[in-house]
């Protein structure tokens, strides 16, 4: 990989990280309502994920969906409005934190029924076949989506129907407080798809050079054999599940076990390990996330919010 | 005019379709090799090949959730549900994805999906498989709900439906695929959410839809008899709802009484009388009665499934009970 294409998934990661934080502020000082999951300690998943892709390989993920956004090029500006609720925002204000998306990024969605994208992602995969396109979907959810019915058929007609689906896991150990042990029958996800007779592979959800080689490598193998694939990503989440979170079903000894293994630390260190890339220009990448999160705030805060018209607007496309 | 069955004239409006636009296709259980559980898709499958007329798994949540996903894409899929029963299976898709993903994202979609779902009772299938519950549907916003009573409408508005860029539910009953009727020659379109009055009348006014239609138009011929003229306005599109008609033929006869074979309560028979009693209320000349199944699950014997169905008698006493 070359040296800018590094730096620009350095910079992503940080970003998603910093937009985050300032959300959760927001979200505390009740500027933003309803859910909010936060992506942090998650950054490198979607980070070398969708690093990997062609820009025409579709993306879909599940109400965790900030850092997708992100990496799918929608602007923090837009990721914050959305946030705040505001007409500038992806979605119009209309979605919020959980329903990010953008036709023109090839972002299909953050969806919020647990499991209820899976289906529709083989969905864009099935039109791409029929028209003749090899474009990979990439769909992304969550360990507690695995043990959902829609999971199950749609990984079961992703194969039957040769479609080019690259199914990842994000496998963060917890379906809202219940561990995978207590809520799924096997706790490598990854193994489900053998039912299915796919092929799978896990990875290093933290290491997000690791994740980008996984991603190439089965994206590789979805267009060229036309199947589908299923990624797991063993990763965590370093904050609660929502903002309204009592965090009972973890130790503070586990999490700062995991926060310890934090992955934009250990891209920092990889990345100094290079010759060719310095501590000050990270620095300066890092500085730049902070104030572009800070524009994006502003931007945001500054937005209008969504007249009236827009209430009924977009019910039907025919009105 | 041609006439031709139910079937026939849902058949031609697919073949058509298809010939039409290479973007329309269809999937489900058992539409491909097998010819569609009702025969609706016969002969489809060997003219349009295998990807065009798509078996799928029994996987309700499959069908429809990969029918919003090509929709999604700029396909335009008619996805059957053998009977709008297994709708309950996939709801969220029905009720929760397709109505909603084009507002949810600011207008960034567009969900150009019929989902063909067969539903009715009468068939003794028992309780789970004769279901009428269009109401259910119709309830939500960013859905279209259609059902026809007639081959005519059947043909013209599934072509409307098919080439709508909104999801529409289009529910056809069980027990009508042989009703015969005139269809007009070559190429037509019915708009959805138009209302028509399929009967004049002077007396009392009738809004009904799909197998209320044949009852209604039986009941009517039978109370011409006694020299009593009753309206039918057949609704056709549950939502949007088209009250148009309606009042104006209320306004007419200052009677009315809705005919529907889904359950009484919280029904189509409660919105049009409340809409009838907001929009035209001194134009009342007795109560507003309505015929409907009774609130029971629907029985597997013969004698009790038609007991608890509405039926033409129903039909008849409600009008002279408004007449009175």
């Amino acid at each position: 990989m070359d040296k800018e294409k590094l730096l620009q998934m350095y910079y992503e990661m940080v970003l998603i990280r910093r937009v985050e934080e300032r959300g959760a502020e927001l979200y505390q000082a009740g500027k933003i309502g309803g859910f909010m999951h936060l992506y942090i300690g998650q950054e490198a998943v979607s980070t070398g994920l969708i690093a990997a892709r062609e820009p025409r390989d579709r993306v879909i993920t599940a109400y965790r969906d900030h850092g997708v956004a992100i990496n799918c090029g929608i602007s923090a500006n837009e990721v914050m409005a959305e946030l705040l609720g505001k007409v500038t925002g992806t979605s119009k204000g209309k979605g919020g934190s959980m329903h990010m998306a953008s036709v023109e990024k090839n972002m299909w969605g953050g969806h919020a029924i647990v499991g209820g994208h899976l289906p529709i992602a083989a969905g864009l995969a099935l039109g791409d076949q029929y028209q003749g396109n090899d474009n990979v979907t990439i769909c992304m959810f969550g360990d507690g989506a695995t043990n959902i019915g829609y999971f199950h058929e749609a990984l079961n007609v992703s194969m039957t129907w040769n479609l080019r689906v690259l199914w990842v896991c994000e496998n963060n150990q917890y379906g809202m407080g219940t561990s995978v042990e207590r809520a799924s029958a096997v706790s490598e996800i990854r193994q489900k798809a053998e039912g299915y007779g796919m092929k799978n592979s896990r990875v290093d959800g933290m290491d997000v050079l690791a994740v980008y080689e996984a991603a190439k490598q089965a994206i590789d193998y979805v267009r060229s054999e036309s199947k589908p694939y299923l990624l797991e990503a063993v990763t965590y989440r370093f904050r609660g599940h929502s903002m309204g979170d009592p965090e009972r079903y973890r130790s503070q000894d586990e999490v700062k076990k995991w926060q310890d293994n934090d992955p934009i630390g250990i891209f920092r260190a990889a990345l100094l390990k290079k010759k060719n890339i310095t501590a000050a220009e990270l620095d300066e990448i890092e500085a730049r996330a902070e104030a572009d999160t800070q524009k994006a705030v502003e931007f945001a805060e500054a937005s209008p919010e969504p007249g009236m018209e827009e209430l009924f607007k977009d019910v039907y496309v025919e009105d | 005019m041609p006439r031709i069955t139910m079937r026939e004239a849902i058949s031609q409006a697919l073949w058509e379709e298809m010939e039409r636009d290479p973007a329309v296709f269809i999937l489900g259980e058992e539409v491909g090799v097998w010819g569609g559980t009702y025969a609706v898709t016969k002969g489809f499958y060997d003219h349009f090949g295998p990807q065009r007329v798509k078996d799928t798994p029994i996987a309700e949540n499959a069908i429809l959730g990969a029918a919003i996903g090509a929709a999604m894409v700029g396909l335009r899929p008619v996805a059957e549900l053998m009977t709008i029963n297994f709708a309950f299976s996939a709801m969220d898709y029905v009720v929760n994805q397709a109505p909603k993903l084009r507002y949810m994202f600011g207008g960034q979609f567009r969900i150009p999906l019929v989902i063909r779902a067969v539903g009715g009772g009468g068939r003794q299938l028992g309780a789970t498989h004769s279901q009428t519950p269009d109401a259910v549907f119709a309830h939500f916003p960013g859905l279209k709900v259609v059902s026809p009573g007639t081959p005519e409408d059947a043909k013209g508005l599934l072509k409307t439906a098919i080439r709508s860029d909104d999801p529409v539910l289009f529910i056809e009953h069980a027990t009508m695929y042989q009703v015969r009727g005139e269809v007009p020659e070559g190429e037509y379109l019915i708009p959805i959410g138009q209302s028509k009055v399929q009967r004049p009348g002077r007396d009392v006014t009738i809004v009904t839809y799909a197998k209320g239609l044949e009852l209604s138009l039986k009941a009517a011929d039978e109370l011409a008899k006694e020299g009593i003229e009753v309206e039918i306005v057949d609704l056709r599109t549950l939502r949007p709802l088209d009250m148009g008609p309606v009042l104006e033929s209320f306004k007419k006869t200052n009677r009315a009484v809705i005919v529907e074979e889904g359950w009484r309560s919280y029904g189509v028979g409660a919105e049009v009388a409340a809409r009838i009693y907001e929009e035209a209320f001194d134009y009342a000349d007795a109560p507003i009665l309505r015929v409907a199944q009774k609130e029971v699950p629907l029985p597997y014997n013969r004698t009790l499934e038609q007991a608890a169905l509405p039926q033409v008698p129903d039909i008849t006493a409600a009008v002279k009970e408004v007449l009175k």
